[in-house]
């Protein structure tokens, strides 16, 4: 019998596929089922976000953090306003930073349900996301109450946060978190014992510590490979230093334990939430220098100066001295952070957005190499990514 | 393996590979050197292997540019190492001629972001195993995080329906491209009455 030559199969993945989670293209080599190659083609989702924040000021540079990682943009605006803070050499206040350490933890929150349950969805498991996106939906209320808008908050500003909280919502707040764990704990009986989703995550895309180390890993996916490393433990920021919380840690690398992870992380940060709202502290919600945060509506109506103030400050924004600083939060994908060049203008000559997607899906290659088509779909899922904040 | 604060670090690293390095600073309580371009590799691994840097992750490259400078890029890398929790910034200067040497063999995760700099700025990275596009369009012309490169670009796509596919056409504004002179009238713009430029002039004669 003549020998013929079995040619490699070329498949592409994507940009419109549900499993895709966003825009991803995928090219993939495939020997049979097996996955020879994966190459990712990115940048469908590009909106040139660095280029437009070096024509804005400081201020208007706040809303385009939103719509990098839409699934929690609380965190992206945290690490910009951090990172403003620092060149300007000012703290917020201590409520201000309360504020934003509740509303940062809800972003996780919001976050881990849409990656978890999305992820079970593309595995086979239908009803975690119907439920899930209704507790996103009471969270997304909350984000409307304080800020007025349920996505792209624009809350967190460089000198504090945007308004105080309005009344009645601390409570509000508090009686969800109470709910919140009987939510996690069905959720878990639908998911962490499941035959089916074990079969279909456990011992797929193993990665061990040393790997994560080489591929740039940060966040839940590192954890999950047995790192204790957290942002918010090791280099706290904010309010997170008083906070006490625990960091969950995987121990094989593989996709279930990074689901594992990101499920006890929700736990935690309930703990955190908690934390918030019994110690909030009373005082101003934003540093009181009128030169970095606007006046009360309420002076503007009386006091000149507080207008010239507001004026000034949405015309010509802040002049922030030359310097640079790499500032970096724990978002819930991992380490989002923004490297920051002042000139001494009021807008940013550089401001590059570091996101935690985008080395984690570098590594698609080294995590599908080996495995079925199928687990394609399971790596994409755990490794939690938005093309929001990878496209920039 | 001791533990060092940011200054002794310095000190420490300039001490065992200063020929390597142009100049080092603490500022913002942020660690930064500037290297030699050709020996870029070198420090990563240093940094890398070293028992008092360990910097085991390299967390981001990014590329800014100077247009008034004679080496126009700047090459920023950021490390962080985990055992002593710390971070690093190196940078490096270089040129549109001059490549600067890969960082794929030390540390898988800089492919990408090397990439990007190739596509947003530009500069080249010599043996680079795929030094392809990143974020921008396959056929795209230019470097877009160039200073130079307009905001609005140059070329706009839309579909077209009699060729039944998406064209490429110059960029047209319905409203001009607006940017504001924010400069402060009572700090920035030198006070000079229309008709009266020559009263300047004269003072400056006489003094």
């Amino acid at each position: 019998m003549a020998q013929s030559e079995i040619k490699n199969y070329n498949l592409n993945f994507g940009p419109q596929h549900p499993a895709a989670h966003g825009v991803l293209r995928m090219v993939l080599e495939m020997d049979g089922e097996i996955i020879e190659r994966a190459d990712p083609h990115i940048g469908l989702l590009h909106r040139g976000t660095e280029k437009l924040i070096e024509h804005k000021t400081y201020v208007q540079a706040v809303p385009y953090f939103d719509r990098l990682d839409y699934v929690a943009p609380q965190n992206q605006e945290h690490a910009f306003a951090l990172a403003t803070e620092k060149l300007l050499g000012i703290e917020a206040p201590p409520r201000a930073q309360y504020i934003r350490v509740l509303f940062a933890e809800i972003g996780r929150i919001l976050n881990h349900i849409l990656n978890i349950t999305s992820y079970a969805m593309d595995v086979g498991a239908m009803t975690p996301m119907l439920w899930g996106f209704e507790e996103r939906e009471v969270l997304m209320e909350f984000c409307e109450r304080a800020s007025g808008a349920r996505l792209h908050m624009n809350y967190f500003r460089p000198g504090g946060v945007s308004t105080d909280l309005p009344h009645g919502l601390t409570e509000d707040i508090k009686s969800w978190a109470d709910k919140y764990v009987t939510f996690l704990d069905d959720l878990e009986t639908l998911l962490t014992e499941n035959r089916i989703f074990k079969q279909r995550t456990v011992d797929i895309g193993v990665i061990s510590a040393e790997q994560c180390f080489d591929w740039g890993f940060t966040g839940p996916n590192i954890r999950a490979s047995g790192v204790a490393w957290d942002l918010r433990k090791s280099q706290p920021y904010d309010a997170y230093a008083e906070m006490d919380f625990d960091i969950p840690v995987g121990v094989n690398g593989d996709c279930y334990d990074r689901y594992l992870v990101r499920m006890m992380e929700m736990r935690e940060s309930l703990k955190i939430i908690h934390q918030c709202l019994d110690n909030m502290p009373g005082g101003p919600c934003r540093v009181t220098d009128h030169k970095i945060t606007p006046p009360s509506r309420a002076d503007m109506k009386t006091s000149m100066e507080s207008l010239i103030h507001h004026f000034k400050l949405f015309t010509e924004g802040y002049h922030v001295p030359a310097g640079e600083t790499y500032t970096a939060v724990e978002a819930p994908k991992g380490e989002f952070a923004v490297y920051l060049i002042s000139d001494g203008t009021n807008k940013p000559y550089r401001c590059k957005i570091r996101a935690p997607g985008f080395a984690h899906l570098q590594a698609m290659d080294f995590l599908s190499k080996g495995h079925m088509l199928a687990d394609v779909v399971a790596n994409i899922g755990s490794i939690d990514i938005v093309f929001g904040e990878i496209d920039r | 393996m001791m533990n060092l604060d940011l200054q002794e670090l310095r000190e420490y690293i300039t001490d065992q590979i200063g020929d390597d390095i142009l100049e080092s600073s603490v500022q913002l309580a942020e660690l930064e050197l500037t290297v030699r371009r050709d020996s870029i590799s070198g420090v990563l691994v240093f940094l890398r292997d070293d028992v008092n840097c360990q910097f085991k992750q390299l967390v981001d490259i990014c590329g800014v540019d100077f247009p008034d400078q004679e080496e126009r890029f700047c090459i920023v890398y950021n490390m962080l190492s985990l055992v002593h929790n710390r971070r690093i910034r190196l940078k490096l200067w270089t040129s549109e001629n001059d490549p600067v040497q890969t960082a794929v063999p030390l540390f898988s995760t800089a492919n990408w972001f090397e990439r990007e700099i190739w596509d947003m700025f530009g500069v080249y990275f010599a043996e680079h195993p795929d030094l392809r596009r990143m974020l921008n369009d396959y056929g795209f012309e230019g470097h877009p995080l160039r200073k130079d490169f307009p905001l609005t670009g140059y070329v706009e796509v839309r579909y077209d329906d009699e060729q039944k596919r998406v064209v490429y056409e110059p960029v047209k504004l319905t409203q001009e491209f607006r940017t504001f002179d924010f400069m402060s009238p009572w700090e920035g713009v030198p006070r000079v009455l229309p008709g009266d430029e020559k009263a300047g002039q004269a003072g400056e004669d006489q003094a």
